[in-house]
């Protein structure tokens, strides 16, 4: 695996029994012991998650909040200094090019972060979009390394480790501050659908604050989770993972998000027009979440047939809950086919998918 | 690293025979196959019954990860199958050798000859 990109962590994964795998062209741990006890584990307590290949932007500029305005979906003039917001970032034609969280720091003075398989795609999609605006787009994805903490058990972890007040960091809100004394941006933001936090901070550091997290965590059950358990999180969550759930032919309405688009903000979208007409018209496919009864995974790009035995669209996620024990996912439908029947053969068995909304278990975040 | 039983028969696709002696034997997959897919979620097998030629697909065995086919290593009949893994498919993470065997069959004819011995199974996993 020596083309793969590494994070700082790659070495400290290995260690611990890692299982190294290419993720988007990165060296990453999908596991270390076991999928579904570190799933658990977050759900119970909580996981530690090396997610450096993220990547980040600096955004900055006197005409940094229209540009971003433009760019995205949702309404970045809602943000003040301290706090985070999700956003899709659309094409003309509405389509998802990657979805993201936008940090206002001070006014004119963005952080991005962006998905680890889009970082050249985006920059190259930014500073396109750029031109005509008084703004500089900066890749600073090498300046940071980035540790997720997810799970009950975290603020009381993280706590121990900082004197910033994490009681008054609500969810989606961020600070700066040392933990472990490291310098790190604390963000309460996640992926698991569980309360959190993830911390930015500077590769040469990244080691030591794993360590130091870990060993902190240890008392409360932290466990390190891989990117395997971070996709059962986000699924069982219901959280859209971009090339599954949103992606260019998916648009942002499609997908069931639309209190992320924010069409009647002062400064549209560059997508305002698709995005508009879509949600007039209705969206001619729907992103669904389905649960099987069944522990057969009803794994991605599997065809689903609707009551009349036609196909009617495909799996874009699937795995097995393991909290309810079953097969879960989302899939692509015809939007006329969505309120009938829904099946799927898995290795020649009939499987009737039922269509939920998300999340499929109670979380302590929604 | 992996577990490699000493008195037991082993096929290149990872899965086990163990002979009785009495013209039975139970088939499992090795520690190495299931080490390989990680969380087991899901195990398909035969009726009781089905008679069934060395090499046929036997069933399957799914992780989080992937699915995948169960080759016999042994010509024969379905005597028993592991009622247990229908309920519980992650024993086979915890002890494939044991409580995780899957079938019992009686033998029809020899072993395959294609079988290794636990120092060639150790060898062919490198």
């Amino acid at each position: 695996m020596s083309d793969l990109k590494r994070t700082p962590l790659r070495d400290f994964h290995a260690a611990r029994g890692g299982r190294l795998v290419d993720f988007a062209g990165w060296e990453m741990p999908v596991q270390y012991r076991s999928i579904l006890e570190e799933h658990k584990a977050v759900r119970r307590s909580a996981g530690l998650f090396d997610v450096s290949h993220m990547g980040e932007v600096d955004v900055k500029g006197p005409q940094a909040l229209d540009f971003l305005e433009r760019l995205v979906t949702n309404e970045v003039a809602r943000l003040h200094p301290g706090k985070v917001l999700y956003t899709p970032m659309c094409a003309e034609d509405g389509g998802t090019l990657d979805d993201l969280l936008v940090y206002l720091r001070a006014p004119g003075d963005y952080l991005l972060c962006i998905n680890a398989g889009n970082i050249a795609a985006d920059l190259a999609w930014m500073t396109r979009q750029a031109e005509g605006f008084d703004v500089t787009v900066t890749d600073r994805s090498a300046d940071h390394a980035l540790l997720a903490i997810q799970g009950p058990a975290s603020a009381a972890i993280v706590q121990s480790l900082t004197g910033s007040k994490l009681g008054l960091l609500t969810n989606y809100t961020f600070c700066e501050g040392t933990v472990a004394g490291v310098h790190c941006l604390i963000s309460r933001t996640g992926y698991t659908g569980e309360d959190g936090f993830e911390l930015y901070h500077a590769p040469a550091d990244a080691v030591a604050l794993a360590e130091a997290l870990l060993a902190a965590g240890a008392p409360h059950g932290l466990e390190l989770a891989g990117l395997g358990a971070r996709d059962s999180l986000r699924l069982e969550a219901g959280f859209p993972l971009h090339g599954h759930e949103l992606s260019p032919s998916i648009s942002p309405l499609s997908a069931g998000l639309g209190w992320t688009v924010k069409l009647a903000k002062s400064r549209p979208c560059l997508a305002h027009a698709a995005l508009a007409r879509e949600k007039t018209e209705g969206s001619a496919r729907r992103v669904v979440f389905f649960r099987t009864g069944d522990r057969r995974i009803v794994r991605a790009d599997t065809p689903v047939r609707g009551a009349d035995g036609a196909t009617v669209g495909r799996v874009l996620s699937g795995t097995l809950s393991p909290l309810l024990n079953e097969a879960i996912g989302s899939a692509l439908i015809d939007a006329s086919a969505v309120d009938g029947g829904l099946r799927v053969d898995i290795r020649g068995t009939d499987i009737g998918l039922r269509t939920v909304r998300p999340p499929f278990v109670p979380l302590r975040r929604g | 690293m992996s577990n490699i039983p000493a008195d037991l028969h082993y096929a290149k696709s990872h899965e086990w025979l163990r002979l009785a002696g009495d013209g039975t034997a139970v088939v499992g997959i090795t520690d190495y196959a299931q080490s390989s897919l990680g969380d087991i979620t899901f195990v398909q097998l035969p009726k009781v019954g089905a008679i069934l030629a060395a090499g046929a697909t036997f069933g399957v065995v799914e992780s989080v990860k992937a699915a995948s086919d169960l080759y016999l290593p042994a010509a024969g009949v379905v005597l028993e199958v592991n009622a247990a893994l229908d309920a519980a498919p992650e024993i086979l993470n915890r002890d494939p050798y044991g409580e995780a065997w899957m079938l019992k069959l009686k033998l029809d004819g020899s072993a395959s000859a294609e079988l290794l011995d636990p120092a060639a199974y150790a060898s062919h996993l490198g």
